[in-house]
């Protein structure tokens, strides 16, 4: 294959790539979108493969076969709910994979270079090692905390932002000696195979310090990582495919953190080092003095209200997720709206644990997207409402968030499920939500409290429906 | 522990203080219910329903032996005598004007709470009766006007000629007032509404009503969420105000009462007379002797063609739901008390104590003055800055310092590159920049509904760091084995991130 057929090859991978992208606008081209990109990984790969002689190398083809077997029969298993936890363990292969072709290009270097394009090629190889270890670790952590394997709680040791640095400085040091050649002590392999490590435990406590709802950030960022991780590649290899589809990852990955982040109010910066939601947010610095108690109601109560209610509005939150109550809740939704009620869904951008992810699960219980609403969508709409349902979501409908200045989560934008007519909330508990701070929304007059199992509170007033 | 519900036997009152469904919850605290025969049938609740629900129906001595009496109106001087020590009654007693009735209750040694002196404080608001019947007589009020009104309040455009719509005046917008206001707005007439609380303008307003205001500034707000009486001045000035809408308006909805006293007149015989014929006034504020000077408490009179209806029993009017209100606010008073196992008279509690006029006979009521409400923290110094969170790229205004200095050093590190690096490495790094922006201006526009199957997909497609590890497969080296390695990583993640994105937007559908 001549040098030029192999370039368009990476036109056409990259193009079709955006294109990709670009079908996620809207659901009508996404499923397009998606077949675009496999195209253009099929034309990448096979281009890659007929020009390096590998494309009857029977390793690589085991390898390949084998790979495509597992990640199929994943992709067909996976739970929606479990998404997060794939998505995090998808990026860890990434970053491995990153650390494993800047190993090997280490060994074995593609073209023989000297002087400044030598050094740019050793920063390029440590700088893809770095990124790739740091996503590979800190995705398996995340990982871990999303399946419950690790706690969620944020790890917090003494001194750690420190620890951080010193990790770095120690990873730049490491880095000259790489560039230098090595010496005898420590020859540069070595030096790089501690870089990997040290920036492996970079990566875990990086994310260890993370609390669990803080994930849907995290994984965003990781997502960028493995972007990066991959560009640093395309330029240690001087591949432009690499560092073309590297930078639309990457910049994919940062944008989803900068919206997630701002759906928050809060900074890039004070997620990454971490700490939120731990010892130091159970005792609130601010927060008003609660007025008012409680109601809690029954689901006979709910299902009344439901019945007589125009229109209503469900906030769904990572409660829901866990218990698995979205396709009792679509069942819910279809009797009032056979009813000419109007039901709709509110999301919140960081409802859920990934980006997105309670649209897939509303999605998956077959509730039609054109019903599920983004916050900016339907905020405006809640005082004109009869019934909010909040479904096991806390801190995405705190009021406090917007009235008082004091609160931990002062200035995030909320959905203000206390200006419809009726607010019921299904809660596992009295506790506070994640944030640890008291949502005064349970105490309004016109909320009513729900408790218990999600899942069968949504099944006891569905069956009250249905009767 | 027995609650009796006795039947109201005050003429025309067909309300009565439990339903069948108030009845299970008070069993489910633990009380047993015993209500007298026929109790609930003006309200439309047979004794079977009741039966049904688990009381126990009997005649009119057993219910009033009950260790805890629960009704409507103040009992009259026969039931009085009935009452003994350790009973408690919980009804309307209006304690300021009736210090007779206080007085032979007190004679009997009970415990007395009345259901007119819940406090207005938020926590209090599911028990407070004033408020739910107040909100039921609102309504009531302008649907009574409508029945002697010989026309209808929205304005239409017919064949035959056009038909003005009405102009209501509400004065005060309380609970009552506002119910009121929602009526007529739903019946269509143009409404407007006058308060002394100017608190109160953002409700009337948000109901779809005009509010009227006089140019004194004066804040009627009393203590307790009450309004309090005005200056003389602004006394004239509102009654000005008044005299001029009364030549206007086709009808008023009058709901001003202060706290313990008699209602202030608001609307004189002279403004009556002012009023176009077949204009009605109704005055909510009938029981306390009106705030119109013709009312007739009780009766609706005809006064030179204008219907001034004075009704004092408009939530009874509508019995059927009253009861299941008051009743409902009955239930949430003997929860606050502790149900029937830990019932108390709390004297510390905050709704409680201001309802209870006798413990065991001694006269508890007046109860000590509330606390001057504190200061109120204007809402807009409290609100928090919140950014905007419309969907698309930050719109920036003025670059900032971080930003301006942020410039620079990109500015210098370019320079830097320009110097230094081979042009080999400058190629890739155009590729690179550029692919940075195209993919900043693509994501931007993927809908937020698609932010998980973007993450996969995006995943899928960083496996392209496979043709990475393609490209260091050569023979059986070390540096082979780690390219097959990562190669096996990468095509996991490209077969299952595509898959799985395809699966997860199979389930969009409209």
């Amino acid at each position: 294959m001549t040098p030029s057929l192999l370039a368009t090859a990476y036109i056409t991978a990259g193009v079709l790539f955006i294109m990709s992208l670009k079908g996620l606008s809207h659901p009508e081209t996404a499923r397009r979108g998606n077949l675009f990109g496999a195209i253009g990984m099929c034309v990448a790969v096979l281009a890659v493969a007929i020009q390096v002689g590998l494309a009857t190398s029977p390793y690589v083809i085991v390898a390949v076969l084998l790979a495509a077997a597992i990640g199929a029969v994943v992709a067909s298993r996976v739970a929606m709910t479990a998404m997060p936890q794939l998505v995090a363990l998808l990026h860890s292969f990434v970053g491995a994979a990153a650390v494993l072709v800047g190993l090997s290009n280490h060994l074995s270097p593609t073209a023989e270079l000297v002087g400044a394009e030598a050094t740019i090629n050793h920063l390029e190889t440590i700088l893809g090692v770095f990124i790739g270890a740091l996503t590979f670790t800190g995705s398996v952590v995340a990982w871990g905390k999303l399946q419950g394997v690790i706690r969620s709680k944020p790890l917090l040791l003494p001194g750690r932002h420190l620890l951080n640095a010193a990790m770095i400085i120690a990873c730049v040091w490491l880095g000259v000696v790489v560039v230098g050649g090595g010496g005898p002590a420590l020859p540069s392999l070595s030096a790089l195979l501690i870089i990997t490590a040290i920036s492996g435990l970079l990566g875990i406590h990086l994310v260890m310090a993370i609390g669990g709802a803080d994930m849907p950030v995290v994984v965003s960022m990781l997502n960028s990582y493995s972007g990066w991780a991959a560009s640093a590649a395309g330029f240690m290899l001087s591949n432009d495919l690499l560092i073309i589809t590297g930078a639309l990852v990457g910049s994919s990955g940062a944008i989803l953190s900068y919206i997630m982040c701002r759906a928050m109010n809060r900074s890039f910066i004070s997620v990454i080092l971490g700490g939120f939601g731990g010892e130091e947010g159970a005792a609130p610095a601010g927060g008003a003095v609660m007025e008012g108690e409680m109601v809690a109601t029954s689901a006979e109560e709910v299902a009344e209200l439901l019945r007589d209610a125009q229109s209503v509005i469900i906030v769904p939150g990572y409660g829901m997720a866990v218990a698995q109550a979205q396709h009792a809740v679509r069942e819910i939704a279809d009797i009032l709206r056979s009813r000419k009620t109007q039901v709709r869904f509110a999301i919140h951008p960081v409802a859920g644990r990934l980006p997105g992810h309670m649209n897939v699960l509303l999605a998956e219980a077959n509730i039609p997207y054109d019903i599920v609403l983004e916050m900016d969508e339907i905020n405006e709409d809640f005082e004109k409402t009869d019934v909010v349902l909040v479904i096991g979501a806390n801190d995405i409908v705190n009021p406090s968030a917007l009235e008082d200045p004091s609160s931990p989560i002062a200035g995030m934008p909320v959905l203000p499920a206390w200006e419809a007519e009726a607010c019921i909330v299904l809660k596992r508990g009295r506790g506070a939500g994640y944030a640890g701070v008291e949502n005064p929304l349970f105490f309004k007059p016109k909320t009513r409290m729900l408790y218990g199992d999600a899942k069968k509170s949504v099944e006891a007033v569905l069956a009250l429906l249905k009767a | 522990m027995k609650v009796g519900v006795p039947k109201e036997i005050l003429p025309g009152e067909r309300r009565v203080a439990a339903t069948p469904d108030s009845v299970k919850k008070l069993i489910k605290l633990g009380f047993d219910v015993i209500v007298e025969r026929n109790a609930g049938l003006a309200a439309g609740f047979d004794d079977a329903s009741f039966a049904a629900a688990g009381a126990t129906v009997a005649d009119s001595a057993t219910t009033w032996r009950g260790d805890i009496i629960i009704k409507v109106r103040p009992p009259i001087d026969a039931e009085v005598a009935g009452l003994t020590e350790n009973q408690t009654l919980i009804s309307y007693l209006y304690p300021a004007f009736s210090a007779d009735l206080v007085t032979k209750l007190s004679s009997r040694r009970i415990n007395a709470l009345a259901m007119d002196q819940v406090p207005r404080i938020t926590r209090a608001q599911k028990v407070d009766a004033l408020s739910s019947m107040g909100n039921l007589s609102g309504y009531r009020a302008v649907i009574e006007a409508v029945n002697v009104m010989q026309r209808p309040l929205r304005g239409q455009s017919t064949a035959a000629g056009k038909i003005h719509p009405c102009r209501v005046l509400v004065i005060g917008a309380g609970v009552a007032g506002l119910a009121a206001i929602g009526a007529a707005r739903a019946l269509g007439a143009i409404v407007r509404a006058f308060d002394t609380r100017p608190a109160v303008k953002d409700q009337v307003a948000s109901m779809g009503a005009e509010f009227l205001e006089v140019q004194i500034d004066e804040d009627g707000s009393g203590t307790g969420g009450y309004a309090k009486e005005m200056s003389p001045a602004f006394i004239a000035a509102e009654m000005a105000l008044f005299a001029a809408q009364a030549k206007e308006v086709d009808i008023i909805v009058t709901t001003a009462l202060i706290p313990g006293r008699r209602a202030p007149i608001l609307i004189t015989a002279d403004m009556v007379a002012s009023m176009k014929r077949g204009s009605v006034v109704v005055d909510l504020a009938a029981e306390q002797q009106g705030n119109c000077e013709l009312t007739k408490p009780g009766e609706a009179v005809d006064v030179n063609g204008v219907t001034v209806i004075g009704y004092t029993d408009l939530p009874s009017r509508m019995a059927q739901q009253a009861s299941t209100l008051y009743a409902t606010n009955m239930v949430h008073l003997l929860t606050e008390m502790g149900g029937a196992e830990k019932f108390t008279l709390s004297e510390t509690n905050d709704i409680i104590r201001p309802m209870t006029v006798l413990k065991a006979g001694e006269l508890m009521w007046p109860p000590p003055k509330p606390a001057e409400k504190p200061e109120q923290v204007t809402p807009h110094a409290a609100k928090a800055k919140v950014q905007s969170a419309e969907h698309g790229p930050p719109v920036g205004g003025r670059m900032s310092a971080a930003t301006r200095w942020g410039l620079l050093v990109v500015g210098l590190a370019l320079l830097g590159i320009g110097f230094n690096a081979p042009p080999t490495f400058l190629t890739h790094f155009t590729v690179f920049v550029l692919a940075c922006f195209i993919g900043y201006q693509v994501i931007w526009s993927v809908t937020p509904a698609l932010h998980t199957p973007l993450m996969s997909v995006t995943n899928a497609i960083s496996g392209i760091i496979v043709i990475g590890g393609m490209m260091q497969v050569s023979g059986t080296s070390a540096a082979s084995l780690l390219g097959i390695a990562a190669i096996f990583l990468a095509s996991i993640n490209i077969v299952g991130g595509f898959l799985v994105t395809q699966r997860m937007l199979r389930m969009f559908h409209r």
